[in-house]
């Protein structure tokens, strides 16, 4: 075996892979969640529009988005290839499990991250696909057309079934956070007094705010859009 | 001296194939006895009966070996903080308590009987690099190389490592790095151990990988139940050397 797959299949280093995808993912999200905030503005979807029409038109945000796709998928299947290693190593359970050593979330990032896989399969599915395949209206705004993704958004977010879930997703992801930030930084060697008290209050707070964020936009637009 | 009456739920397994099952005991015990002691009235009381005796390791049982081991109502060697299951009195426990004692269960600690496993994984891990080459000969004068003292105390508080294995039996996933990291830790901070680091880093990682131990993923439940209370620190300076390591060695 040559030392890049002997490095990435030992255990450290699919670790690694975990902790930078996981660290790329994150930022993302900041970015995400900045775009989607335009949904809030009560322009009837205009801001937001054009902005849709830019992030899938602009060649260079369009190669960073898949550098975002291939990184989802590395991040889960690895995270799959970890999880049933991990559950073979102890084949025989305990009776009586301690749970005061550990956090909920470090001990479930197998089922928090797959609930999240699932959340953005369905997530990419309503959006993401349907805008691809055109199957959304047109909005003009200055002479210029552009794809109403706004509507179909505020369509969706019409169905309280919807809402829920979405709201629902982003628990899934605050939780899979409130270990996963922290835990990326340790998995890089990166632990030091100095530091990492800084490191592991931000992620808390990032994993706080940043779904939060994303929960107010469904939530809004159902309650102001429904009235 | 206050009797204690203890209602016992131990595992039984006669090796590494069988099943194994918990069997039920009743045992009076005192405070001042230590868990070892408590459970050596209970073989006694056992073989009077003509009964199988619980298997258990043990050796010095003054906390300093890693022999003794057990799972003490969910916790590697019981539930106080930095304490190995010999130096763990029963003063901590109840009269009347129900205490369930299981092995150290992992895939590559075998039970070879009862509360007893193989725990010589860990001593494939140092074979395969946990030590320094030199030629033994008279001791060198104690400050002949000296020593930054807060290395000294990087180096000593990896080496209060005693390889019992509860940071493996406490890891969801069975993972062995809080171990691995503190034998790479208490060797590499010194002139000695820094040598043969890099190397020692990769071929220790490979043999805990071949072994069959999980992944980290930060539980952190090692560290809060390492009798020896191992930091894992040990473990983030690990990763940055296993990755660092990939661009210095061939």
């Amino acid at each position: 075996m040559s030392w890049v797959t002997t490095f990435f299949t030992s255990s450290i280093g699919r670790k690694l892979i975990m902790s930078l995808t996981g660290l790329f993912l994150i930022t993302f999200l900041i970015v995400h969640l900045i775009g989607n905030l335009q949904l809030l503005y009560n322009d009837g979807g205009q801001a937001f529009n054009v902005y849709a029409k830019f992030m899938t038109s602009n060649p260079f945000i369009k190669f960073t988005s898949y550098g975002l796709y291939a990184g989802i998928l590395l991040h889960a299947i690895q995270g799959i290839i970890l999880w049933r290693k991990n559950a073979t190593s102890r084949p025989q359970r305990y009776a009586v499990a301690s749970k005061s050593t550990s956090s909920f979330t470090s001990r479930n990032m197998g089922w928090l991250g797959m609930i999240v896989l699932i959340f953005i399969l369905i997530h990419m599915y309503q959006f993401w696909l349907k805008m691809k395949l055109g199957d959304v209206g047109m909005a003009t705004y200055d002479g210029k057309q552009v794809k109403d993704l706004y509507k179909l958004v505020a369509a969706t977010y019409q169905n309280p079934l919807f809402v829920i879930f979405y709201v629902l997703s982003m628990a899934a992801i605050g939780m899979h956070l409130w270990h996963g930030f922290g835990s990326a930084f340790q998995t890089l060697g990166l632990n030091h007094k100095k530091y990492t008290p800084f490191i592991n209050t931000l992620g808390k707070v990032y994993s706080v705010l940043i779904p939060l964020g994303f929960a107010i936009i469904p939530i809004y637009m159902f309650f102001v859009l429904n009235r | 001296m206050s009797d204690m009456n203890l209602k016992l739920k131990v595992w039984k397994q006669n090796g590494p194939n069988d099943k194994g099952r918990f069997e039920n005991y009743k045992v009076v015990a005192n405070e001042h006895m230590s868990f070892l002691e408590m459970l050596d009235v209970l073989n006694e009381q056992l073989i009077s009966e003509k009964s199988d005796p619980v298997s258990f390791e043990h050796d010095c049982r003054e906390g300093i070996c890693g022999a003794c081991s057990m799972v003490i109502n969910g916790r590697p060697h019981g539930p106080n903080k930095g304490t190995t299951t010999c130096q763990l009195h029963m003063r901590f426990f109840k009269d009347g308590d129900t205490i369930t004692i299981e092995p150290f269960r992992a895939n590559s600690f075998p039970v070879i009987k009862d509360l007893v496993v193989d725990r010589s994984a860990f001593d494939r891990i140092i074979q395969a690099g946990g030590y320094i080459s030199v030629n033994t000969g008279q001791a060198q004068d104690a400050n002949a190389i000296p020593i930054e003292k807060d290395v000294a105390l990087d180096a000593f508080s990896a080496a209060a490592c005693i390889g019992c294995g509860a940071c493996v039996a406490a890891c969801p996933n069975a993972s062995a790095m809080l171990f691995t990291s503190a034998k790479v830790a208490h060797l590499g901070h010194l002139p000695q151990g820094k040598v043969e680091h890099d190397k020692r880093v990769q071929k220790m990682v490979a043999q805990m990988d071949e072994e069959g131990f999980g992944m980290c993923s930060n539980t952190y439940a090692c560290e809060a139940e390492c009798p020896k209370e191992i930091s894992v620190k040990n473990i983030a300076s690990l990763n940055r050397n296993f990755i660092g390591k990939v661009f210095k060695t061939e």
